[in-house]
C-alpha cells in the first residue's frame, strides 16, 4: 500500500485477507474492543485504512470461530460495557504464519516493482 | 479448518437465533457508543458526537445484517424457510399432494419389497465363513441321459483322499427319524452327513463336539447332534443334554452336540444331524445316493476344481469295485463329468430368474410413477410461471428457483419413500408369512437398515428425477416473455406441451412393456392350468406319511400287512371313498434307477435311468389318475410276489410305441434280476412340477422280490380321497386309525394334494399377480397422462378452436384433431414400448410356459388395449372442445 499515491487515497478497502492479519496484530499487544481495534488500525496506518464496522464485526465472528480469538464482555475505561477480544494461542501462531506470508509476498512484489522501474 | 467452534457456534445460533441477534445488536450499539465517546473527546457535544459516529458507521441495521449473514447456519435457515414454503404450498393442494405421494409410495414400496427378496435371496452370501468357496459337487452323465447327477460315497472317499483343489468335501442327504422314547411318537426331520460336514461349512457347534471320523464308521456308538430349536423344545435348553440317550426308530443315539441357533442349511428343516456311516471296504462304485459339497482351497477357481474332479473320476473307478449286478463298463459308458456349481446357485435355483423379472417389473412401475409425478409437477410449475418469472426478474438466481422446485419434489418423494418403506415392510411380512412367492432362504428376507437406506436413496433419486422436469423448464428460462404474455398462452407454450407429451409417451412405452409381460404371464398361467398333472380333484386328496421302523416290525411282508391294515382302517373313516399308498407323492421327491426292457436294447448298451415309484393296489383311482391300458395291481399280486409292474404312458411309448403294445412285455431293475410283466399303463404324471415335462416312471408293487429277498417300503405316503380333505378333524381320525393298528407311529407331512399342486404353481401365480397389478396401474397412469395432456391442449387452444368453429369447421373435425394428437403421443410410446418389450421379455423366457417371449398375439392384444385406451382418453376432452361457444372463446382470454 502506497500511502503517497493520490489514487489510493480514496481506496480504504483492505486487500483481501489483510484485515484478519491486522486484527490479529493489533490484538497481539493487548485485548481490545471493536472500536478500539478499528481506531488503532486507522491511527497506525495514518488514516490509510478506514475500517468498515460491518466487515470488522464479521471478521471477529470468523476469527472467533476459527479459534484465534476469545471474546468477553467487560467494562471499558470510560465505564461502558464492550466486547473485548483477545488473542488465543492458536491466534498467535496464525499471526506468525500470516506475517511471514505477507512479508514474503510484499518483498516479492517490491522486487518486481524495482525491476519494472 | 472447519473446526469444532464453527459447528458449536452455528448450532447455538440455530437453537436461539434471538439471543445471537441480541448479542450482535449489543456489540454494534457498543461500537457506536465508543465511537461517540471518541468524538466527544475531540470536543463535540454528546448529540453532535452521536450523529458524527452514526454518520461514520452508516446504518446500524445494515451492519447488523452484514454480521448476521456470516456463518453456515444461515444457509440452513434459508433452506428451512424454503422447506416451510414448499410444505405450505403442498398442504394448500392436499389432493395433488396425496395423489403424488401415494403414487411414489406405491412405486418405492413395491421396489423396496422386491429388492428385499433379491437382497436376501440372491445377493446375500450364505451364512458361513468364506461362503463363496463352497461348491456343490454336481456331476453330469450324458452316457445314461442324466443331466444332473449327485454324489456317490465312492467319489466322496476319492475326492477326500486325492483332491488338490478342495480343502474338505462332505456328503449329506435328507433324513428323518421317529423319536420313540417321548410321550407321543414324533417324526422329526434332519440330515445325515459325513463326519467333516460342519468343518467344511466352517460352522462350530454351540455346545458339545462335532462329528469325528470315528462317528462315520459302522459298528461304533451311534451319535447325534441336535438343532437349537429341537434342543430348546425337547430338552428345555438343558446344557446337561450332552451324553443323554435318545431313541430314534428304536435304536439309541447319544447326544454329542447342539447346533448354533442361526444354523441353516440348504433350506432344509433340520431338528437332528446324524453321521452317515460307511464301511470303506464295502463301498461300491456306482451308488449315487447323496448330495455333496466341498470347500475350495483359497485362490482355487471353479474351473480348477472342475478340472481336478475330472482328473479324479478315473481314479475312483480304479479304487472302487463296480456294484454287483451292474455292468463293469457302466461307469465309463455313463461318461460322468463334473458340473460343479456355487452352493448358493444350487440353493437359489430357478427362483433367480423369477426374482429378476419381478425386480424389473417394479422398477418399470417406479419409472412410470416418476414420469407421472413429473408430469403433475410440470402442470403445477406451469400454474406458477408468473410468480417464478416475477421472482427471476427481481433477481432470484436460477439455483434458488431450482432449489425451491426441487425441494417440493424431494418433499413429496421423501413422504412417498417413508410411506413406501411402511408398505414394503407390510408386503415383506405378508409374503414371508403367506409363502406366496415360495422361495428358498425365505427366513433371510427382512426389512433391515440397509434396505431402509436403499428406500431413502430411491426416494431422493426419484424426487430429483421428477423434480428436474420443471427445473429444466423454469429455472433458466427467458422470463421476459413469460411476463409479457401476462398469463396468456402464446406460441412459447409449445415447448411446455412437448415436454409433457414426451413424458406421456414414455409412460405409454413402459406401460406396454408391463402389459405385454402380464399378457405373457396370463397365457403361461392358462397353459399351466390346462396341463393334466396326472392326478385330479387334488383338493379332495389328503396325504400323510408314516414310517415303520425295523426295530418294531422286522420282515417286509409284516410291514406291508401292517400298512394294509392301516389303509383299511383309513378307508373305514366316514367320508373317505378311497385310500392307497405310494413311496413318493407327486412332485415330492423321487428316486431313479436303471430300467431294463426285454426286447428293447438301448444305444450304447447302458439302460436308461427312469423314475421308480412303489404303489399299493388302488393307487391309480385314489390319486385320480387313469389306467390307459391293462389292469391295476391286486393285494394278491403283492403277497404272492407276482412278477408284475406298471409303467407310465410315455415309458410305454418310448419302449413299445403304444400303451397297448406294452401290456405283457417285460421289464426289470437290474441285468440279472427276474423279468417282470407289464400289466398296466398309467397316465403320465408331471412329477417334476407342472411346468416340467412328465418323467417316465415305473410303478413297482409295494412288496416285491427284486433279488433273492423281499423288498418292502417302510416309509409310505397315504393318499386319502375324501371331500373332508384338509380338515383337522380328518387328520385326527386318521391319527386314531393309525394308532388303532400301532400306537407308536407318528403322522408326518400332513397336507392336501392341492397344496402340492398350488406350490408348483405358486411362483407363476405370484409373478402373474404382481405383473397384472403393475400392468393395470401402468395402464391407468398412462390413460390419465394422455387425458391430462389433451385436456391441457384443449384448454390452451380454446381460442383457436373458437376461430375454427366460427369459420365453419365441423365439430367432428375438431374432435379428430385432438384425438389424433393423443394417438400420436400413444403411438410414439407404443413404438418405443414394442422395442423395449421385445428386448425385456427375453428376461422372462425361463418363467414362461407354453408361450414364447415374442408371442405376436400378446403384443397385438396389449398394443390394441393401449391404443383403445388412448383413443378414449383423448376423445373425452377432445369432445368437450366442440362444445366451445366461438363467441365466448374469442372473448375469453
Amino acid at each position: 500500500m502506497n500511502a503517497e499515491s493520490p489514487k489510493n487515497e480514496a481506496n480504504t478497502d483492505l486487500i483481501q485477507g489483510t484485515l484478519d492479519m491486522l486484527i490479529l496484530k493489533t490484538l497481539s499487544l493487548e485485548p481490545m474492543h471493536g472500536f478500539g481495534i478499528a481506531r488503532r488500525i486507522e491511527q497506525i496506518s495514518r488514516g490509510v485504512f478506514k475500517i468498515n464496522p460491518g466487515s470488522l464485526l464479521t471478521a471477529f465472528q470468523r476469527l472467533e470461530r476459527m479459534g484465534w480469538l476469545d471474546a468477553e464482555w467487560r467494562e471499558t475505561d470510560n465505564s461502558r460495557r464492550a466486547k473485548f477480544y483477545s488473542l488465543t494461542r492458536a491466534g498467535k501462531k496464525q499471526l506468525e504464519i500470516e506475517t511471514a506470508g505477507w512479508n514474503r509476498r510484499a518483498s516479492a512484489i517490491a522486487r518486481l516493482l524495482r525491476e519494472e522501474a | 479448518m472447519f473446526g469444532w467452534r464453527h459447528i458449536s457456534r452455528g448450532v447455538r445460533v440455530l437453537i436461539d437465533r434471538k439471543a445471537a441477534d441480541r448479542e450482535i445488536a449489543d456489540e454494534v450499539e457498543s461500537f457506536l457508543e465508543q465511537a461517540t465517546a471518541a468524538w466527544m473527546e475531540r470536543g463535540l457535544n454528546p448529540e453532535e458526537a452521536r450523529r458524527a459516529a452514526r454518520l461514520e458507521m452508516g446504518s446500524p441495521t445494515a451492519v447488523r445484517e452484514q454480521v448476521r449473514e456470516y456463518g453456515w447456519e444461515n444457509s440452513i435457515d434459508t433452506l428451512f424457510a424454503d422447506l416451510r414454503h414448499a410444505m405450505r404450498r403442498l398442504t394448500r393442494t392436499p389432493s395433488f399432494t396425496a395423489a403424488t405421494v401415494l403414487t411414489v409410495a406405491l412405486g418405492i414400496g413395491a421396489t423396496t419389497a422386491i429388492f428385499s427378496a433379491v437382497a436376501g435371496v440372491l445377493l446375500k452370501p450364505l451364512p458361513y465363513p468364506h461362503a463363496d468357496r463352497l461348491v456343490a459337487l454336481v456331476h453330469t452323465a450324458p452316457g445314461i441321459g442324466i443331466k444332473e447327477m449327485n454324489m456317490a460315497p465312492s467319489l466322496y472317499f476319492t475326492y477326500s483322499e486325492e483332491s488338490r483343489a478342495f480343502q474338505a468335501v462332505s456328503l449329506w442327504e435328507i433324513d428323518s427319524w421317529t423319536v420313540t422314547d417321548l410321550a407321543e411318537p414324533e417324526r422329526v426331520p434332519g440330515i445325515s452327513v459325513s463326519p467333516e460336514f460342519l468343518q467344511t461349512l466352517g460352522v462350530p457347534v454351540a455346545l458339545g463336539r462335532g462329528f469325528t471320523s470315528a462317528d462315520g464308521i459302522p459298528g461304533g456308538e451311534r451319535v447325534i447332534i441336535l438343532s437349537d430349536s429341537f434342543w430348546k423344545a425337547r430338552f428345555g435348553g438343558d446344557r446337561s443334554v450332552l451324553g443323554r440317550q435318545v431313541r430314534l426308530g428304536g435304536s439309541g443315539f447319544t447326544v454329542i452336540g447342539v447346533l448354533p441357533a442361526a444354523f441353516r442349511f440348504m433350506d432344509q428343516p433340520i431338528s437332528l444331524v446324524a453321521p452317515l456311516r460307511f464301511n470303506r471296504a464295502e463301498v461300491p462304485l456306482f451308488q449315487f445316493c447323496c448330495q455333496g459339497f466341498g470347500r475350495l482351497k483359497p485362490g482355487i477357481t471353479l474351473v480348477d476344481a472342475n478340472a481336478d474332479v475330472a482328473r479324479m473320476l478315473p481314479i475312483a473307478a480304479a479304487k472302487f469295485p463296480m456294484n454287483s449286478g451292474l455292468s463293469r463298463t457302466l461307469f465309463e459308458d455313463a461318461r460322468i463329468a463334473p458340473r460343479l456349481r456355487p452352493m448358493k446357485d444350487v440353493l437359489v435355483g430357478s427362483v433367480r430368474s423369477t426374482l429378476w423379472v419381478l425386480m424389473a417389473t417394479v422398477g418399470i412401475l417406479l419409472a412410470i410413477a416418476c414420469a407421472n409425478v413429473a408430469n403433475l409437477m410440470l402442470v403445477r410449475a406451469d400454474a406458477r410461471r408468473q410468480e417464478l418469472a416475477t421472482r427471476a426478474a427481481l433477481g432470484a438466481g436460477a439455483w434458488r428457483i431450482a432449489r425451491e422446485l426441487l425441494l417440493e419434489s424431494v418433499l413429496i418423494s421423501c413422504a412417498g419413500g417413508a410411506l413406501g418403506a411402511a408398505i414394503a415392510a407390510g408386503a415383506v411380512r405378508w409374503f414371508t408369512a403367506s409363502a406366496a412367492l415360495h422361495v428358498p432362504r425365505m427366513e433371510e428376507i427382512s426389512i433391515n437398515p440397509a434396505l431402509l437406506v436403499f428406500a431413502a436413496c430411491l426416494s431422493l433419486a426419484t424426487g430429483l428425477l421428477f423434480g428436474l422436469a420443471p427445473v429444466h423448464r423454469y429455472a433458466r428460462l427467458s422470463f421476459s416473455m413469460e411476463l409479457r404474455s401476462g398469463g396468456r398462452f402464446l406460441t412459447g407454450s409449445g415447448a411446455r406441451l412437448r415436454a409433457r407429451g414426451i413424458l406421456v409417451s414414455a409412460q405409454v412405452a413402459l406401460a406396454l412393456v408391463l402389459l405385454v409381460g402380464s399378457g405373457l404371464m396370463i397365457r403361461t398361467a392358462l397353459a399351466l392350468h390346462r396341463v393334466d398333472p396326472g392326478f385330479s380333484s387334488a383338493a379332495d386328496v389328503q396325504t400323510v406319511r408314516i414310517s415303520i421302523p425295523s426295530t418294531q416290525v422286522k420282515d417286509p411282508e409284516s410291514v406291508t400287512r401292517m400298512e394294509e391294515e392301516i389303509q383299511r382302517k383309513i378307508e373305514a373313516i366316514p367320508g373317505v371313498s378311497k385310500a392307497a399308498m405310494v413311496s413318493w407323492l407327486p412332485m415330492d421327491g423321487s428316486s431313479s434307477d436303471p430300467v431294463y426292457a426285454e426286447d428293447w436294447s438301448p444305444q450304447g448298451g447302458t439302460p436308461p435311468i427312469r423314475r421308480f415309484k412303489f404303489i399299493s393296489p388302488g393307487y391309480v383311482p385314489a390319486i385320480g389318475s387313469r389306467l390307459i391300458a391293462g389292469r391295476d395291481l391286486t393285494w394278491a399280486d403283492l403277497y404272492n410276489r407276482a412278477p408284475v409292474a406298471l409303467i407310465s404312458e410315455n415309458l410305454a411309448r418310448e419302449f413299445w410305441r403304444s400303451p397297448e403294445a406294452a401290456i405283457g412285455k417285460h421289464v426289470r431293475p437290474g441285468p440279472t434280476t427276474a423279468w417282470r410283466q407289464v400289466i398296466g399303463v398309467i397316465a403320465d404324471l408331471r412329477d417334476d412340477g407342472i411346468d416340467r415335462p412328465a418323467p417316465a416312471i415305473v410303478y413297482w408293487p409295494l412288496l416285491l422280490k427284486f433279488g433273492s429277498s423281499d423288498t418292502g417300503n417302510r416309509n409310505v405316503a397315504y393318499v386319502v380321497r375324501t371331500s373332508r380333505a384338509g380338515s383337522t378333524a380328518l387328520t385326527q381320525e386318521i391319527r386314531q386309525a393309525v394308532a388303532a393298528v400301532n400306537a407308536s407311529l407318528p403322522l408326518a407331512d400332513v397336507k392336501t394334494l392341492q397344496s402340492v399342486y398350488e406350490r408348483s404353481l405358486a411362483r407363476t401365480s405370484f409373478t402373474l399377480m404382481l405383473l397384472a397389478i403393475a400392468g393395470g396401474m401402468a395402464l391407468i397412469l398412462g390413460v390419465v397422462g394422455i387425458y391430462g395432456t389433451i385436456s391441457f391442449s384443449v384448454a390452451q387452444r380454446t381460442r383457436e378452436v373458437g376461430i375454427r368453429l366460427a369459420l365453419g369447421s365441423p365439430p367432428s373435425e375438431v374432435t379428430a384433431m385432438f384425438v389424433r394428437q393423443g394417438l400420436a403421443e400413444a403411438c410414439a410410446g407404443l413404438a418405443c414400448g414394442l422395442a423395449a418389450a421385445f428386448a425385456l421379455t427375453r428376461l422372462m423366457e425361463s418363467v414362461l410356459y407354453g408361450v414364447s417371449p415374442g408371442d405376436p398375439a400378446t403384443y397385438l392384444a396389449a398394443s390394441a388395449a393401449l391404443v383403445a385406451a388412448a383413443a378414449l382418453a383423448s376423445y373425452l376432452p377432445a369432445h368437450r372442445a366442440t362444445r366451445i361457444n366461438p363467441v365466448e372463446a374469442l372473448r375469453a382470454e
